[in-house]
């Protein structure tokens, strides 16, 4: 094993995760996730955020379908969806795609198309957006194990 | 006067940590949504408990046979020593899973939780008032389960303690069950 390349992927890592807290894509509860993970179950963040992402494909896939036509919008339908969805991020810790649906919901309440039309808009971004940066997360994670390393547990106090 | 050995059962009933594999804690959890499912699982497994995961309240109520009409039979050995269930589920919502689980001869000591992402109080209240063991935030967190699982491992024990006890005094044995050390040196009354 070569310490050296070892101490600079966790390094990466370890600032790349830290730079994920801080610009507000994850929070608390995904280190609680990380927590859970170990050597009898090493995939469980990446499959429970796997879950998480399929959830949300298909979640804002219907409440587009139900945002559709102007004339028939189907609120019940998007604010069960917006419900869904804001308990799924709260549990994985996606802080940016739980914000997200909190003012989805409001537009949601007083029946504001347009304004749902635009958090619709915003959650897609930000899902898969947080997609991508956890994808290179665990690109990193397999790199450090593939060199013989373990993976840092990072505490964000 | 004879020296009588302890049963061994005796010595497990005043050491709690002891529990087996056949004790483990069965938890029935209930959860429409995959993540939540795939997240309480874990938590569970985690705090060593034997889990049963089902994705809504119609398959709870069909795992413990109190969908039907008629009680089947074979339901009796099903051993559920905690439900944890999401309150806003289609269909039928946990609020309701609880109603009919108080309602049931078969499960109705076993003790329900409710998980909710929602902190409304009436509806916490409500819950509660229906027999809900207690009402847990979503995202559940690991130290809330592992607080379930040691106040019932508590009352386990103490079922377990007392079945033991009532064992010896059928058996007219006069032991004293202050100290373990005792009853080991204590004889029996011929």
């Amino acid at each position: 094993m070569n310490t050296i390349v070892v101490g600079q992927l966790q390094r990466q890592f370890q600032d790349y995760i830290v730079s994920l807290y801080q610009q507000g894509y994850l929070d608390n509860q995904f280190t609680e996730l990380r927590k859970l993970q170990d050597e009898g179950s090493p995939d469980f963040v990446a499959e429970v955020v796997s879950l998480f992402f399929d959830d949300c494909a298909k979640l804002i896939n219907d409440m587009s379908t139900s945002l559709e036509r102007p004339d028939h919008v189907d609120f019940k339908q998007v604010d069960s969806g917006v419900h869904q969805l804001k308990g799924s991020s709260s549990s994985v810790g996606a802080r940016r795609v739980k914000s997200v649906c909190i003012a989805f919901k409001e537009c949601c309440d007083v029946q504001n198309r347009e304004g749902c039309l635009r958090c619709l808009q915003q959650v897609d971004y930000e899902y898969k957006m947080l997609k991508t940066k956890l994808q290179d997360l665990f690109n990193l994670e397999q790199q450090i194990l593939q060199a013989g390393g373990t993976i840092p547990q990072v505490s964000m106090n | 006067m004879a020296e009588v050995l302890l049963p061994r059962k005796m010595e497990m009933a005043n050491d709690p940590s002891k529990f087996g594999s056949p004790d483990l804690l069965h938890v029935l959890a209930v959860d429409d949504s995959h993540v939540d499912r795939k997240f309480i699982e874990r938590l569970l497994r985690v705090s060593s408990c034997k889990v049963t995961v089902v994705d809504s309240a119609t398959r709870a109520l069909q795992y413990l046979g109190l969908d039907v009409e008629v009680k089947s039979v074979g339901f009796e050995d099903l051993k559920v020593n905690l439900i944890m269930t999401d309150y806003s589920m289609p269909g039928m919502t946990g609020y309701e899973l609880l109603k009919k689980i108080k309602e049931s001869s078969a499960f109705r000591e076993v003790p329900v939780v409710i998980m909710s992402s929602e902190n409304i109080l009436p509806r916490i209240d409500r819950c509660l008032e229906e027999g809900a063991e207690d009402f847990l935030l979503k995202p559940v967190k690991l130290s809330d389960v592992k607080r379930l699982r040691d106040s019932l491992m508590k009352v386990e024990d103490l079922s377990f303690t007392k079945s033991t006890q009532k064992r010896e005094l059928e058996t007219e044995n006069v032991y004293s069950f202050d100290s373990p050390v005792q009853s080991q040196l204590k004889r029996t009354k011929i």
